[in-house]
């Protein structure tokens, strides 16, 4: 009995905790829009409310990766902010998965370069990954190990120290507390996208890159894992690619589409739409990409 | 690179397929040294573990593989590399850990048979007469030699995402690198090619352990093999990345 209600109330308190971090969200989305719009036309640049950090934490220069004659990625190039959540879109096979991976370092680009925070993805540098926490499409997970073994694993994989306390607080974070004594395997995907998630953010990277994080979810979930991304992406640079073109409405600053390994857009979401007058996002993707 | 190494381990001695693949071998030893007559060690009447000791390598061309199949393939298959290779680790770490991973488990396999030699002591005629010496050497040479087949299964396992196929290279590369170059050299008339073709292979550096001669430049062969391994491995894993 006791045990019960012990849960009943944990319940609530997330539920609580749930409400606050909606509640932030939309008022930061405000604040995001009123600062936005007298800009829209001056410029092409994004400007964030984060424009104090002047660094970038992204810089990609024309980005490119041949795969014999096909040019899955063309000479991409972008940049980002720190407290920036970028949103990369573009049909299936545009070239985003691939880009993502390139930023991460496990691809090799055939030419161009990008920095991350200011040093060269290139060749196997080591600090530089401990900057970057990455989801890879798909969510990878090691199946046969303990969440929380798991987790544990990953952090000493960057020899972080407090582990034990580290693992705890990511678990919370990502709402795992109630399943963190089940086998990775055992979760249904929402949970493991979570786990996912808390490998990425374990590190506390300063970027975050989210290959369709929300890909798979029901829509509970969906809204958990969104709050959760804006948060992060309060303080990081925050890279995701997906589909859903309301999530891009929801969550980023900034879009990005892509078709057949080029840039067809980039700009901020009021920008493009203020361009497009009266389009939905969805149409002004249908317009760029086909 | 602990932390890899640790999981690695800790995933085969957690999963059923540990316990079975070491657990054949130790049946198939015990069935091949003391049951079976033609190999038997009671019918030879004689209280040495040569026997033993010529048939472990023939079961390690199967066992080894069977531990490193899956070290890189399934990685490979499950996606999960991705999450080792953009942590932040060198890929020769990764190799290493596996490679280390891989040791521990085939000391495992080896440790439950010092039962033989405590049983051949007790057997002795009278108790005790048993050549310790060439034990320990031989012991030393089935460790050195199990490196190399390792360094073997690790590399064929870095080639594919089959394990299937993993295996089956594996097998063969250590066949032939155990007998193979053996049976090659008998193809030769002079001299010189055959010497060069019989020390290219394990089997005539194993011998020479087995003797109970530790002769450094054995020790330099074993050591390159593996080396030789792992840096192809190094490479097959390196270029991933195009």
């Amino acid at each position: 009995m006791k045990v019960k209600a012990s849960s009943r109330k944990q319940k609530v308190q997330s539920l609580k905790l749930k409400a606050k971090s909606l509640k932030q969200v939309f008022s930061y989305h405000l604040i995001n829009k009123t600062t936005k719009q007298p800009n829209n036309q001056a410029t092409n640049q994004p400007t964030s409310i984060f424009s104090i950090f002047d660094g970038m934490s992204i810089q990609v220069n024309q980005l490119t990766k041949q795969y014999g004659a096909q040019k899955a990625v063309d000479q991409i190039s972008f940049e980002a902010k720190p407290g920036q959540i970028l949103g990369f879109l573009g049909p299936n096979g545009a070239g985003k998965s691939t880009t993502m991976k390139m930023l991460t370092g496990y691809l090799a680009p055939t030419s161009g370069e990008a920095l991350i925070c200011g040093k060269s993805i290139l060749g196997d540098n080591l600090e530089i990954k401990r900057q970057i926490g990455y989801l890879p499409e798909n969510t990878p997970l090691y199946t046969d190990m303990y969440i929380r073994e798991f987790l544990m694993f990953v952090g000493e994989t960057y020899q972080l120290p407090n582990l034990k306390q580290r693992v705890a607080e990511v678990i919370q974070l990502v709402g795992l507390t109630i399943e963190q004594h089940k086998k990775i395997n055992m979760l249904s995907k929402g949970y493991k996208q979570r786990v996912g998630l808390a490998q990425a953010i374990i590190h506390q990277p300063q970027v975050l890159i989210l290959d369709e994080p929300t890909s798979g979810l029901d829509p509970n979930q969906l809204g958990d894992i969104r709050t959760l991304i804006k948060q992060l992406g309060r303080d990081r640079t925050v890279i995701l690619s997906t589909h859903i073109m309301q999530e891009v409405e929801a969550l980023c600053d900034q879009v990005i589409i892509i078709n057949k390994g080029k840039i067809v857009a980039n700009a901020a979401i009021s920008d493009l739409k203020s361009e497009y007058q009266g389009h939905t996002l969805e149409e002004i993707f249908r317009k760029l990409t086909n | 690179m602990y932390a890899v190494f640790k999981r690695e381990l800790f995933s085969f001695l957690n999963s059923l397929m540990g316990y079975i693949t070491i657990g054949i071998f130790l049946l198939a030893c015990a069935l091949l040294l003391w049951f079976f007559p033609d190999t038997s060690i009671l019918d030879y009447g004689y209280a040495e573990l040569n026997g033993f000791f010529s048939l472990v390598p023939f079961l390690f061309i199967f066992l080894i593989p069977a531990i490193t199949m899956r070290s890189f393939a399934e990685e490979r298959r499950e996606g999960t590399y991705v999450l080792l290779a953009t942590k932040p680790l060198t890929p020769l770490q990764i190799i290493l850990a596996k490679y280390a991973a891989c040791i521990v488990l085939l000391l495992f396999a080896l440790v439950p048979t010092l039962v033989y030699y405590y049983s051949i002591y007790q057997l002795g005629l009278p108790k005790g007469n048993v050549d310790t010496g060439a034990v320990i050497g031989s012991y030393i040479g089935l460790f050195l030699l199990g490196n190399a087949f390792v360094a073997i299964g690790i590399f064929a396992s870095s080639l594919t995402k089959n394990q299937v196929i993993a295996f089956a290279i594996a097998v063969f590369i250590c066949f032939f690198a155990f007998s193979g170059f053996e049976s090659l050299s008998k193809l030769f008339e002079y001299q010189y090619f055959e010497t060069i073709l019989l020390n290219l292979g394990i089997n005539a550096h194993y011998q020479s352990i087995s003797r109970g001669v530790l002769d450094t430049r054995d020790l330099i062969y074993f050591i390159t093999f593996v080396l030789v391994f792992l840096g192809l491995t190094q490479i097959t894993i390196g270029g991933r990345k195009w």
